[in-house]
């Protein structure tokens, strides 16, 4: 836990460097107010968009008996794989084409792009509590009177609401954090703000600036902790049969259905394959040879899967502790592990550097402090889905291995492990695929010499050597597709079941 | 309770179990003399590779080379201090060479290095010597910007007829160097009232320099104040000589401040100070093969004197450039204050 709060360590000692008046008047500009605003406004805007997809996307999926169901249960999870920076420039190219005269930029332009890659936050938790969820709500919902519309507003939102809260909490901060795509769409907001300071060598005062994005990410966390119901309980009731959920006759609204999804999928994946393809064909650079994109990827999946692999080991105490002893101590780890998520990557890199030089040289530039990086990054991701997956695994179960004489690291490795394990995997893959897309920390915390294929993209962009880049981009969308696959089978949404159906 | 605590045990032994799985192999400040160096360079590997690449099968020494931006470098660095990994820092422009210069982390390059460069091109100090020279220009599309309209003076894009077709990047590091080149030479007060026109005359924001060359030559922009290589950038990637492309670049005429040049430059780290590969490896890019290098495929203008630059490119000494000072570069903090307060960024 200690580990995750490095970077607000770090910002602490930097900004006290700095000194309290100087502090004060970096802070406290009309400037900063209105950067600040708008990264809120912007978040906002995201994060609702975000919720009407995703929660639009996973009902249609889950709880109707629309066409090719399993096709657009993977397609909708699928944008997760397409690093904003990349759908960014995609989207420039594709404007471009189109209408050359047309200027793509602003806060329009930016949630666009950002609500189309992040609305996969909100989608995967709300189908997967969609397809576990218990239809006897519902069946009650109806049997006493209530239509469709109302079952839907009264009973089933308030089903997924802790998923589309956690779901919208991690779509708002990962807006805050965002510089790759406003850069490219020239929206100006707090991490601009941010860079631009670095970009001038102004380093101390870009820290302070990084201290109010904590403070809004606070902000948002009181928020959404006190949107939860105090009591709230979402298990079964009683006894009875798990069952899957009646799905829902669409009739004469499946067209506009299908054409709802086929249109969302198309502009958050079809607008970046085109403009890949685009690239590909339009410059003159040419990428390296064969093997220097061969262990570019080899690099990306190695570092990825230390990142993952540290992160979900972190996250499982905390997540374990969260789901079984619920109460203030394990809401207060719960929510410092989202601290210092809004940070932009270069700050979290600094505060690695400094760590790496100040405390533990010798790891200093080699994938483990790397992968620590990731880990204070993504901790959140795992933490979220580790105590989901202990949540859904029932104590009783432990309680009765232990009360059958079973020693606690037993119960922990026969029974505890076997049961949360899908979970675990689905937020291992989900820090994998969030790894493989990273790249300021990447950037300043990776081994000399050792280049993943997020950096060459970045290199060759840098130099408007889009043809070079397209390669890189493609691979690194294909290579996170198969864990976002993964996540989309592992929450149940492909699963056959179809229970009875309700006249629509 | 117990199986939580065990829990943590648990993975706090997997943590540092991994942690110390590591091959740890010595980091530590660079030894000297061991046929190799580590080199932190701001400048793209694209640009820069194929002159490393020569440098070590001129000399046998191996070169780790980090590649990066020049600013978060400059951060990093900052952060290393005395137990950087690196030796040398080649930086993208003289202001980041300032901001790790006054964090007395260079040593001071002896005087044969820095003979072989003019004054004005080189930190006062010492402490780093420039690289390759750029010019800043006003890049145009000559159908939408008569020749007869160009202006005489960068003062000049403030006025009326100017509204609305000029491009800039305020939040790039060269267009900073640029203001900051305007304080020393014309004073705070006539920047600071530049800054205000050129914000009051609707001003085309971009991000960086090559959205503003690219945005001029599809004809999106009329004009707009960049480095002038970044035309030669567009021109490589899109395959055709500079001559084809529609944009053309403008250079300020009678040591105006808009012709301001710039530099790329290296330092060397204080600990590498004794390090001969270092210095070789400094020497190598002021010398004929490195600064050709530079001319021929950046299209830049070499600061060691005698070499020739791309056909097409004004002489060095042909333009008249302005008589500033590179090292009062680094008092880029009140201008960016001057540049906030303007409304520009």
């Amino acid at each position: 836990m200690a580990i995750a709060q490095l970077p607000l360590v770090y910002l602490a000692v930097r900004a006290a460097e700095v000194g309290g008046q100087r502090l004060l008047d970096t802070l406290l500009t009309d400037r900063v107010a209105q950067l600040a605003a708008r990264s809120l406004a912007l978040a906002a805007v995201v994060t609702s968009g975000c919720v009407v997809l995703g929660v639009g996307s996973a009902f249609l999926v889950t709880r109707t008996d629309l066409p090719a169901r399993r096709l657009f249960g993977v397609l909708a999870a699928l944008p997760l794989a397409v690093p904003s920076y990349v759908a960014a420039y995609a989207w420039l190219a594709a404007v471009d084409m189109v209408d050359p005269a047309f200027v793509f930029e602003g806060f329009w332009a930016s949630a666009l792009v950002l609500t189309l890659c992040s609305y996969p936050y909100v989608y995967l938790p709300v189908a997967a509590t969609l397809v576990g969820a218990d239809p006897a709500a519902e069946e009650v919902s109806r049997s006493l009177g209530r239509g469709g519309w109302r079952t839907f507003t009264g009973v089933t939102l308030r089903q997924v609401r802790p998923a589309m809260a956690a779901g919208g909490l991690l779509v708002a901060l990962y807006v805050l954090s965002d510089f790759g795509a406003v850069a490219i769409l020239r929206t100006d907001t707090f991490t601009r703000a941010i860079f631009t300071y670095f970009g001038l060598g102004l380093s101390r005062p870009a820290l302070v600036l990084a201290l109010v994005l904590v403070a809004m990410t606070g902000l948002l966390l009181a928020g959404e902790t006190a949107t939860r119901r105090r009591g709230a309980r979402y298990a079964r009731l009683g006894g009875g049969a798990g069952r899957p959920a009646a799905r829902l006759r669409l009739g004469t609204a499946r067209g506009p259905a299908v054409a709802g999804l086929v249109a969302v999928s198309a502009l958050a994946l079809g607008v970046p394959a085109a403009s890949l393809l685009r690239w590909s064909g339009a410059g003159v650079s040419r990428p390296g040879s064969l093997s220097e994109i061969a262990t570019a990827a080899g690099n990306s999946l190695w570092v990825s899967l230390l990142g993952a692999g540290l992160t979900i080991a972190l996250a499982l105490p905390i997540g374990l502790l969260v789901a079984r002893l619920p109460g203030p101590l394990s809401t207060v780890l719960d929510r410092l592990a989202y601290l210092p998520h809004a940070l932009p990557g270069v700050v979290i890199g600094l505060s690695l550097v400094f760590f790496g030089i100040n405390v533990v040289y010798p790891f200093y530039q080699t994938e483990w402090l790397l992968a620590l990086g990731y880990a204070v990054l993504f901790l959140p991701l795992a933490v979220g889905a580790v105590a989901a997956a202990a949540a859904q695994a029932p104590p009783g179960l432990e309680q009765v291995a232990r009360s059958l004489g079973r020693r606690p690291a037993a119960v922990f490795r026969t029974v505890t492990l076997p049961l949360t394990a899908p979970g675990i995997g689905a937020g291992a893959a989900l820090a994998f695929l969030t790894c493989m897309k990273e790249l300021p920390a990447t950037l300043l915390l990776r081994p000399t010499g050792m280049e993943t294929l997020a950096t060459r993209l970045w290199s060759h962009t840098s130099v408007v050597a889009y043809a070079a880049a397209a390669p890189y981009a493609a691979l690194l969308v294909l290579i996170a597709a198969v864990p976002t696959w993964l996540l989309v089978s592992r929450s149940g949404v492909l699963s056959k079941g179809d229970g009875s159906r309700w006249p629509a | 309770m117990r199986s939580a605590r065990l829990l943590m045990a648990g993975a706090l032994l997997l943590g540092t179990a991994a942690a110390c799985g590591g091959d740890g192999d010595s980091l530590g400040p660079p030894e000297p003399d061991d046929g190799t160096i580590t080199v932190y360079s701001g400048r793209g590997e694209s640009l820069v590779q194929p002159v490393i690449d020569q440098f070590e099968e001129d000399t046998g020494t191996t070169v780790n080379v980090r590649y990066g931006d020049t600013a978060q470098m400059a951060a990093q660095l900052q952060e290393e201090g005395d137990r950087s990994p690196a030796d040398v820092f080649y930086a993208q422009d003289a202001g980041a060479l300032g901001a790790v210069a006054k964090a007395g982390l260079f040593a001071i390059l002896p005087s044969d290095v820095l003979d072989q460069v003019p004054a004005a091109f080189q930190a006062r100090s010492g402490e780093w010597v420039g690289v390759t020279g750029r010019s800043r220009v006003l890049v145009y599309h000559p159908d939408r910007v008569a020749e007869d309209e160009l202006p005489s003076s960068v003062f000049e894009l403030t006025e009326p007829q100017w509204r609305g077709r000029v491009g800039v990047a305020p939040t790039n590091g060269s267009f900073q160097a640029f203001v900051t080149g305007m304080r020393v030479q014309h004073g705070d007060d006539t920047t600071r009232d530049w800054l205000a026109g050129i914000a009051a005359n609707d001003p085309q924001i971009r991000d960086n320099n090559i959205q503003i060359v690219t945005d001029v030559n599809d004809g999106r922009l009329e004009a707009g104040l960049v480095n002038h290589y970044y035309l030669y950038e567009r021109a490589k990637e899109d395959g055709v000589p500079v001559e084809s492309l529609a944009a053309r670049n403008y250079y300020f005429p009678g040591g105006d401040i808009g012709a301001m040049v710039n530099v790329s430059g290296i330092g060397v780290l204080t600990p590498s100070a004794e390090d001969p590969d270092a210095r070789a490896f400094v020497e190598y890019l002021l010398s004929e093969s490195g600064q050709s290098y530079f001319a021929e495929e950046t299209s830049e203008y070499p600061t060691a004197g005698g070499i020739t630059v791309t056909a097409g490119l004004p002489e060095l000494a042909e333009l008249t450039t302005p008589d500033i000072d590179l090292n009062d570069l680094d008092s880029l903090e009140e201008t960016v204050v001057m540049i906030t307060e303007s409304g520009l960024a």
